[in-house]
């Protein structure tokens, strides 16, 4: 192992530690409910208007199947369409290596302005340029709301959905915004005034893409703001860093995704500001533009596969507003840029460290309800790939309590008459009883009866009435 | 009269070992119906718990186990929705293949083709459709259908009815705080109801939401959907004593 991934956050205990804090945060709690409940029910509604619906969803995924079938042939076309058109590509095997470029490209400049974007946080950039001296000012507003508090974000789409409007308004008093109210309006209002002067002042832009078009070099970035569309166009050098699985083969495959992210993401029929740009134009929009593309763990997830289907997404957040696991801890819990279920499944792989305990944690950290894959517009079935994971865990692991417990258990279940002896000594759970229920169990199963009673073993297993009566 | 002719039923590991009054209930239901049910008292286990737990080579070898033993039926009946889905969607990608196995209310509704199963049961029951049955079997609103037609039941809509207990097999205890949140928010559901009687087709789920409404002493009553349909006038559904 190399250098650590920095896609997980630098001593993130272990999902249930994490959310065992999260879930005693009852401001939390209310946020997100609140939050999580209104996207579910709108984003039902703008999938439910589409008669077509499970017919896109299979598009998406059959084109970012494609796509993961030919990485290497899309990009190197994208590669040659977008230097055909005046743009310069850059390849990064990790976070380091594109922190370094991407520090290489700034040049003179203290301060550049960035567009949101997944891929930038993955690898801490911000915190490397900071490093360097260079400060990347966010100009998305949930983002900005996150890096003025010195927060971290704990949802894909919006970073800041487990802060309310009061606790924004006393974000942004001490970081001098001044609003005069804690009314959203007025919060916009002051993040609007601060943005604008760096929007003009700024030479430098970096930003992420949604989707790149192999054939035609076209980047694409979807944004609500347009905050997005000032970056993009206003400084004179433009940096995107970009995921290698986000190339699309062609222009005509974005009326798929165009369709499928906005209604599964902000419950949009159309995304407010959809930016693209085809390397440079002269006398229009930046000067300069190099594209950053990010490996970063992601061929070894393409190796895999079941995990595979993971690179499918497109970060348009419908499984964590769906999740009963997220709704409860928030995403910060998940120790990671990438979090609720897409996260669970996502970052153990780009970390590719089957002995990074909190990793390893995130597969677990779901009830395989299945609510994420019914709602993922790309189709990636999250409780397989879960369980998929959970068995690499378990196998790098090696022997553990657990493990051999579980083969205990086996080894009962491969014989009835070992199941059947197993049966009656279980009822000896008979003597935890008292007035018909177990409040209390030993070992292991103190967790579970630290906040339920367990079922007191009946005196006879069905086995034995089909016996006397069937049999 | 019914439609095959060799039908076994699974009793599951949970519901033979901790719920035998579900089990005897759907030999009862099933039989009132025209059913010939068998037991095949080699059975066991799914594999369930290995699988969802990461032990894949463990519940590959109780799939194909599971596949000897029920081989030759015609149905397999089971009163959960998360083994049958277990059976149905992953055991044929661990090697085994099992015969045609149907969750009670599938077999019912698609097989035997009746929603009114002459049940009798004068409680107030709201439903909670459990994650596997809804989303991997997609077994939609049959138990519904199936309760609608009970004669003396009033049936109370549960809010936030498709959201998970929090059960989850082993997450509910290798991630037991998050699990409990999730079960709170279900039991004020059910409470909000002004239930008597929960009901579901998995008493995997029965047992933890009816482990948290037990442990507060709420006086709701967990009952398995076999239970309540085989209820009847003349031999009406009776608390198990323990």
């Amino acid at each position: 192992m190399g250098t650590r991934n920095p896609v997980t956050w630098l001593g993130s205990p272990t999902f249930p530690e994490a959310a065992r804090t999260a879930l005693a945060d009852t401001q939390l709690r209310r946020n997100l409910r609140n939050a999580t409940t209104t996207i579910r029910g709108r984003r039902a509604q703008a999938v439910g208007e589409l008669p077509d619906w499970e017919r896109l969803r299979r598009a998406g995924e059959a084109i970012k199947d494609d796509v993961l079938h030919h990485l290497d042939r899309y990009l190197e076309q994208l590669e040659a369409a977008v230097t055909a058109r005046g743009g310069v590509v850059h390849w990064a095997r990790d976070a380091a290596e594109a922190n370094a470029i991407v520090l290489r490209l700034c040049g003179d400049a203290r301060e550049v302005v960035k567009v949101k974007s997944m891929a930038t946080q993955e690898i801490g950039l911000n915190e490397a340029l900071a490093q360097a001296g260079v400060h990347a000012i966010e100009t998305d507003l949930a983002e900005l709301i996150v890096q003025l508090g010195d927060d971290r974000p704990s949802h894909i789409l919006v970073p800041a959905i487990h802060r309310n409007r009061s606790e924004i308004r006393e974000i942004f008093r001490a970081a001098g915004l001044d609003p005069a109210s804690d009314d959203p309006r007025v919060l916009a209002e002051a993040a609007r005034a601060h943005l604008r002067r760096k929007f003009l002042s700024c030479e430098v832009a970096v930003s992420g893409a949604n989707f790149a078009v192999a054939d035609t070099g076209s980047v694409v970035v979807l944004e609500s703001e347009g905050n997005g569309r000032m970056c993009l166009t206003l400084p004179r050098k433009l940096i995107t860093v970009m995921g290698l699985e986000k190339v699309v083969p062609t222009w005509q495959d974005l009326e798929v995704f165009l369709q499928l992210l906005p209604r599964s993401s902000t419950a949009e029929r159309m995304n407010p500001y959809t930016s693209t740009w085809t390397g440079v134009t002269p006398g229009d929009g930046p000067e300069e533009f190099h594209l950053v593309l990010l490996d970063n763990g992601r061929t070894a997830t393409l190796a895999d596969p079941v995990g595979r289907q993971a690179l499918r997404c497109i970060r348009c957040s419908a499984c964590l507003n769906v999740c009963p696991v997220y709704e409860r801890t928030g995403g910060q819990s998940y120790g990671s840029v990438y979090p609720g279920p897409i996260g669970a499944i996502l970052t153990p792989q780009l970390v590719d460290d089957p002995h990074d305990e909190q990793a390893a944690s995130l597969p677990f950290a779901s009830s395989l309800c299945g609510a994420c894959f019914e709602v993922c517009p790309v189709r990636i079935d999250i409780p397989s790939v879960l369980t998929h994971l959970r068995a690499r865990v378990v196998e790098a692991k090696g022997r553990s309590a657990e493990s051999v417990a579980m083969a205990a258990a086996a080894w009962v279940f491969a014989s009835a008459s070992r199941y059947e002896k197993v049966q009656k000594l279980g009822s000896l759970a008979r003597l935890f009883a008292h007035d018909g229920r177990i409040s209390w169990l030993p070992g292991p199963g103190a967790a579970w009866t630290s906040s339920r009673d367990a079922p007191v073993p009946a005196r006879e297993p069905f086995r034995e009435w089909w016996r006397k009566n069937r049999g | 009269m019914c439609p095959v002719e060799k039908v076994a039923l699974f009793a599951t590991c949970l519901t033979d070992t901790l719920y035998p009054a579900t089990a005897r209930a759907t030999v009862r239901l099933l039989e009132r119906l025209g059913c010939t049910v068998e037991f095949p008292l080699d059975q066991t286990c799914c594999g369930q718990m290995h699988f969802n737990t990461g032990y894949r080579d463990h519940a590959a070898d109780l799939a194909v186990r599971f596949a000897s033993v029920f081989s030759g039926y015609d149905a397999v009946v089971v009163p959960s929705g998360s083994c049958a889905g277990m059976v149905r969607h992953v055991q044929p990608d661990l090697g085994a293949a099992p015969p045609p196995t149907y969750e009670l209310s599938e077999f019912l509704v698609d097989v035997l083709k009746v929603t009114d199963v002459g049940a009798y049961f004068p409680h107030r029951v709201t439903y909670h459709p459990t994650c596997h049955s809804l989303r991997m079997l997609g077994a939609g609103d049959k138990p519904l259908a199936l309760l609608r037609e009970v004669r003396g039941l009033e049936l109370v809509e549960l809010p936030q009815a498709e959201s998970c207990c929090g059960f989850g097999g082993t997450f509910a205890v290798k991630n037991a705080d998050t699990s409990t949140a999730m079960l709170a928010d279900k039991m004020r559901g059910v409470l909000d109801t002004g239930a008597e009687v929960l009901t579901a087709g998995d008493n995997s789920c029965l047992m933890h939401i009816g482990g948290g409404l037990s442990r507060l002493r709420t006086g709701v009553r967990p009952v398995h959907l076999a239970e309540v349909l085989a209820s009847t006038e003349e031999e009406p559904w009776a608390p198990a004593t323990r």
